[in-house]
């Protein structure tokens, strides 16, 4: 492969590039980006950016000579188009036209909207540092009442976020337990159970009917949310973080299958060899459905497979990662590993979830399936090594790289005050 | 220059905070005493509550790995250097030197 080009310049483009660099490619290497911006940390923009405790430069995802040494050309600001994956050329916005062997889709996804709210005023989504900014000046309006809808880790944040602000913050949740798909029920109850800790307040099990909008010279303006249930909200600004939708009508007619994602082996190539696909916009195989992880971690180690199969040609590596996450709201540190079925069995190993200090684990058929913390770092990746362990060997996972001979660092690990001598 | 506890309270393998501003980090790795900022370049996470491998120190929560030597990031998403401190043991009391200046990276 002398060309490989690159379609998403966000967490997985970037990594792609590096991991191709890494792998030996020393080829021509093309990053498309829809953002004019060189690839940023997304996480922050839903608590410390938002907050003002970290500005645009400090989620540079890489240095200057970084760069220099990835010696990529950057084409930013503007949309792939079209994919002719068998010719090996990509259309972009701006009429021109990327040629490349190989090609790899990091388009990542765009958040989903209530309908009929796309000209009306207050209301907001978040996935762009541009869209950070105009919440971050909708917030510093000090508006009376915030409404959020979505309570899931987005909308935990952006509520934890507005409410730490001294905002009014009510969350409306179509579900009857927040999070109970990704979580499970008993552990999502306790995740939900943060708002009310820190008096925002959580409306469950009623989805949004339609809004209510004033109208303000050339501009409508929302007022009021309406529930299923005919409950009607007062609300100056509205954040809807309802899930995303990944990216991919640009592969149109490519023959590449898109199904809520772009489909691909457990190696991430899709069915055309030269093209994978890693990130939000990935459904990899794996079960009857595949799995398409929105996580920041899964877009950061995917593409050191993914590529290796790429410049390969075929399948020579895949991995078996659990999925990771983590979400930082109202001062707690909640973080899950594993694939879990919400049905599986909770046990606490440590802690207490009454105290919000806690250590769970999953089990199904004697099989330890997952595990979720809060506020508990060091316990957290213990139990997530040895739940790595179970999985085969894989790259990404020390425990298969070293045989084990990764650990944490043992107790004790108190922490102390400081004694000056 | 900050007491930090008996070497005997941190075996192979252990690690400690001490708070302060800012926190520190002391290691034992295999024997050898690495101290550092306790706090991830990246973002706010305990390295004390992270992953050790040789003198490789790992964040605990979005895997950034820093050289304790060094304190060099060497492995993303940090990009910036951790702090180092001399550290030694006095009379079998951990002591570190947090007047010297910045650690190499």
């Amino acid at each position: 492969m002398k060309s490989i080009a690159i379609v998403g310049a966000s967490l997985a483009g970037l990594r792609s590039a590096q991991a191709l660099r890494q792998h030996g490619f020393d080829g021509r290497l093309t990053v498309i980006g829809a953002e004019r911006h060189l690839p940023y940390d997304r996480p922050p923009l839903s608590k410390d950016f938002l907050l003002g405790k970290v500005d645009e430069a400090d989620l540079a995802l890489a240095e200057p000579e970084d760069y220099t040494e990835l010696a990529a050309h950057w084409r930013l600001g503007v949309l792939a188009e079209r994919l002719d994956a068998a010719g090996g050329r990509i259309a972009l916005s701006d009429g021109t036209e990327v040629r490349a062997d190989g090609v790899l889709i990091a388009t990542g996804g765009t958040p989903r909207t209530l309908p009929g709210t796309k000209s009306v005023a207050g209301i907001h989504t978040l996935r762009t540092v541009e869209d950070a900014i105009a919440l971050r000046a909708a917030l510093a309006e000090k508006p009376e009442h915030v409404v959020v809808v979505g309570a899931g880790f987005l909308g935990a944040e952006v509520a934890a976020s507005a409410r730490s602000l001294g905002l009014s913050v009510t969350v409306v949740e179509a579900l009857n337990v927040p999070l109970a798909p990704v979580i499970g029920r008993e552990l999502g109850a306790i995740a939900g159970a943060l708002h009310a800790d820190h008096g925002v307040g959580l409306i469950c099990g009623h989805g949004v009917a339609g809004l209510l909008t004033s109208t303000e010279p050339g501009q409508r303006r929302v007022r009021t949310v309406c529930l299923g249930n005919g409950r009607e909200l007062p609300a100056d600004l509205v954040i809807v973080a309802i899930g995303m939708r990944p990216n991919s009508d640009w592969l149109a007619g490519s023959r590449i299958p898109v199904n809520n994602g772009v489909l691909t082996d457990a190696g991430w190539l899709t069915e055309i060899p030269t093209v994978a696909a890693v990130g939000d916009v990935a459904r990899h195989e794996r079960g009857p459905s595949g799995v398409r992880h929105e996580h920041w971690t899964s877009a950061s180690e995917e593409p050191v497979i993914a590529t290796a199969n790429l410049l390969a040609g075929r399948h020579t590596a895949h991995c078996s990662c659990r999925g990771y996450f983590w979400s930082d709201q109202y001062g707690v540190r909640i973080q899950f590993a594993g694939s879990i079925a919400p049905s599986d069995d909770v046990r606490i190993i440590d802690g207490d979830p009454a105290d919000r200090t806690f250590l769970a684990e999953y089990h199904r058929n004697g099989v330890t399936t997952g595990v979720l913390a809060m506020n508990m770092t060091k316990g957290f990746n213990r139990a997530r090594r040895t739940l790595a362990l179970e999985e085969d060997a894989c790259p990404n996972c020390s425990s298969g790289e070293s045989g084990g001979k990764r650990r944490p660092a043992d107790e004790p690990t108190s922490s102390i005050p400081s004694i000056r001598a | 220059m900050i007491l930090v506890c008996p070497i005997s309270d941190l075996p192979p393998g252990a690690a400690i905070r001490v708070d302060g501003e800012p926190p520190i980090a002391v290691f034992n790795a295999d024997g050898d005493l690495y101290a550092v900022d306790d706090t991830c370049t990246h973002q706010d996470a305990s390295l004390a509550d992270g992953w050790l491998e040789g003198c490789l120190i790992e964040c605990p929560l979005h895997a950034s790995c820093f050289d304790l030597r060094t304190g060099k990031a060497t492995g993303p998403p940090a990009k910036r250097p951790i702090r180092t401190y001399p550290v030694a043991v006095v009379d079998g009391m951990i002591q570190i030197d947090d007047t010297a200046e910045l650690g190499a990276a």
